[in-house]
């Protein structure tokens, strides 16, 4: 009975697998394909990744996407810690319902996101001057990301020792000085990983991008949309393979990391428990 | 030892609308080792991090050599302190946890010179060898005193001490308590202790100060706070007391539950009603017919070098505490030699503490008494003729 149990258990695993990631497995293995079919496979080549590289519309929204994701994961990163050492000196009556409010835009629906952050740019464009570009799809990215930084640095804090702070101070620190030389070390795996996820956040965007971007910049996601609508190439397969590559290695990194950092802190916690009894 | 240091001047504190100091006036002696001694939100901990620049006080003045030091900021004070759960850093080493207040020094400190200090500071804290340890790999004790070189090793006027011991076992305590007091002794340093475990503020200290509900009970030496307590709050903080109600009907005579004892206190008005204090050691078991009280033994417990009995004497439970066996329901006497009185005006405390009707063996309750002299009849059994 066990075994019949476990054995539609893991058919029924499989199947899930299969049902989640055969598109995906289907895009990697067309990616390599030599012909330029996209239902019959000819044989393995690097062709359409070596056409990716020569195409300049791609190369130069790969740029506008690394400048976007690199800027906007750095400067939200800042914001984001600094804003979270706001949050976490606040009363709790206080933090408690700002960072319901931070988590809002992480699960809003990017199309209102974007649409919103559209009309936004537009309208102030209309008054100060300027049309959507890259620094428009530079805040909207930024606007994104600053609540997953958030997220992953508030745990961190809330693991740090308040009277840490304190005693850098009794010690001769500037607020400024303990900042750099206590918390920041302290809470350095949060902001890494808010930092990561931020970058990750950015890459894997479409939506928010499509709409803010305007005609000036378009990221990779941006631009796959628009060569579907144009010529159906296998060079398409190649641009989202590479991506998903990129997205998922990422994901890995911070999810990983994550995991040691628990492991060491529940170490840690074992041996201070032991030596304090 | 006699110059003040400092000077807590009309303190109020408050947070929010709750009042945790309530115009406190206390200066602090150089070279002395203080200890601010209290039960939890007695609001110890809060004057600490007044003297240590953490909190500015909602109303009054902090003065540190005559200078006001209200708006100036930590990292300027010449104080360092000592928290309640070390607050190491746990990113750097022991030698860098020492050395974290040197490397700050402007002008810059030369490495040898930074490395001279903290070896000196591990030697007085006995962690020598120590120095390129992570801190958590140390013991609690060994915790302890890392912080407690991180902090000298700045050499402070003053060093703030919060709950210092809290996290360690009754025998690391007892050493650590011996560690201090000698470390105190040897830097020449005041030192301010916040605990609320009384016999180790009175172990250590030069003066005690008692505070409760943000109000400064009584400030005296261990000698004069356990035997002269001002108030039935502070005689039952300290130690363990019986505390009666009773009157003077002149000085040097003091009456409770009806009899005039002979005492060694005076200056009250003839016939004041008064708190009336007797520790628990200062009364001697005789037998019934030689007693000047006679009471029921109630309990008795075994506490290794004496025994706890609870005697009821007409409804009022008493501690006493023997080496002699009495069992439970015999009927005994007792006698209280002149200086085992102490007598108290009243306060706000009288009556709150002192009974052990509702005594457990943890002492921590507080009992109400429900003696009334009035209303109880005299027991027949008890040896008669007042001495005065």
């Amino acid at each position: 009975m066990k075994k019949i149990g476990s054995t539609f258990g893991r058919v029924y695993m499989a199947l899930i697998m299969l049902f989640l990631y055969a598109p995906i497995i289907v895009l990697i293995v067309f990616s390599f394909n030599a012909g330029n079919s996209r239902s019959i496979f000819t044989g393995f080549s690097l062709h359409w990744y070596a056409e990716l590289f020569r195409d300049s519309m791609v190369l130069e929204s790969l740029y506008t996407t690394l400048a976007v994701s690199l800027l906007s994961a750095v400067i939200a990163t800042a914001l984001g810690t600094f804003a979270s050492i706001g949050f976490y000196s606040m009363k709790k009556r206080w933090r408690e319902p700002l960072l319901a409010i931070n988590n809002i835009p992480m699960m809003n629906a990017d199309i209102v996101t974007g649409v919103s952050l559209c009309l936004l740019f537009v309208a102030a464009g209309s008054i100060l001057g300027f049309s959507n570009g890259f620094a428009t799809l530079l805040i909207a990215h930024i606007t994104f990301n600053v609540p997953y930084v958030i997220l992953s640095v508030m745990p961190k804090l809330r693991q740090l020792d308040r009277h840490l702070v304190d005693a850098a101070q009794d010690l001769g620190c500037t607020w400024m000085q303990a900042f750099w030389k206590v918390i920041v070390p302290e809470i350095r795996p949060g902001i890494v990983n808010g930092a990561l996820m931020a970058f990750t956040m950015s890459i894997d965007d479409f939506i928010i991008s499509y709409f803010t971007a305007g005609t000036g910049a378009q990221t990779l996601a941006v631009t796959i949309y628009s060569m579907t609508k144009k010529r159906v190439t296998p060079e398409i397969n190649a641009l989202s393979t590479l991506l998903f590559a990129t997205v998922l290695t990422l994901l890995i990194v911070v999810n990983v990391r994550s995991a040691q950092q628990e492991k060491k802190r529940l170490k840690a916690e074992r041996a201070l428990r032991k030596t304090s009894v | 030892m006699s110059k003040e240091l400092i000077r807590l001047s009309n303190c109020t504190m408050a947070f929010d609308d709750e009042i945790v100091l309530n115009n406190l006036n206390i200066y602090f002696n150089d070279q002395e080792f203080l200890t601010l001694l209290g039960p939890s939100g007695c609001g110890k901990t809060t004057t600490l991090r007044i003297i240590g620049g953490f909190l500015v006080p909602t109303k009054g003045d902090v003065f540190f050599d005559g200078v006001r030091i209200n708006d100036v900021p930590p990292y300027k004070r010449q104080v360092n302190t000592v928290f309640q759960k070390y607050a190491l850093f746990p990113h750097l080493n022991v030698f860098d946890n020492i050395a974290f207040g040197l490397k700050l020094i402007k002008p810059r400190l030369s490495k040898s010179e930074i490395e001279r200090r903290v070896t000196e500071m591990l030697e007085v804290v006995s962690l020598r060898g120590f120095e390129h340890r992570n801190v958590s790999q140390l013991s609690g004790g060994q915790q302890q005193r890392v912080a407690i070189a991180r902090a000298l090793v700045n050499q402070p006027k003053v060093l703030l001490l919060d709950e210092p011991l809290g996290a360690l076992d009754m025998r690391l305590r007892k050493d650590m308590q011996q560690e201090l007091k000698r470390i105190q002794q040897a830097m020449g340093i005041t030192f301010i202790y916040v605990t609320h475990d009384q016999e180790e503020a009175l172990a250590m200290s030069d003066t005690v100060v008692v505070m409760n509900e943000g109000v400064i009970q009584q400030i005296g030496t261990p000698e004069k706070i356990y035997n002269e307590p001002k108030n039935a709050f502070v005689a039952d903080f300290i130690g363990e007391s019986n505390i009666v109600d009773g009157t003077m009907p002149a000085d040097n005579v003091v009456e409770i539950f009806g009899r005039r004892f002979k005492c060694l206190d005076s200056g009250f008005a003839p016939g004041e009603p008064v708190d009336v204090v007797i520790r628990p050691e200062d009364v001697d078991i005789v037998d019934a017919r030689d007693g000047r009280l006679c009471g029921t033994v109630v309990s008795i417990t075994f506490k290794g070098m004496f025994y706890d009995i609870i005697v009821d004497f007409k409804g009022f439970k008493w501690l006493i505490q023997s080496t002699d066996y009495c069992a439970p329901g015999s009927y005994i006497g007792i006698k209280i030699d002149p200086d085992g009185f102490h007598v108290m005006k009243k306060s706000k405390y009288s009556g709150m503490f002192g009974d052990y009707s509702s005594y457990s063996a943890e002492y921590d309750e507080i009992g109400d008494a429900e003696y009334d002299p009035d209303s109880q009849p005299e027991d027949p059994g008890e040896a008669a003729g007042d001495e005065d």
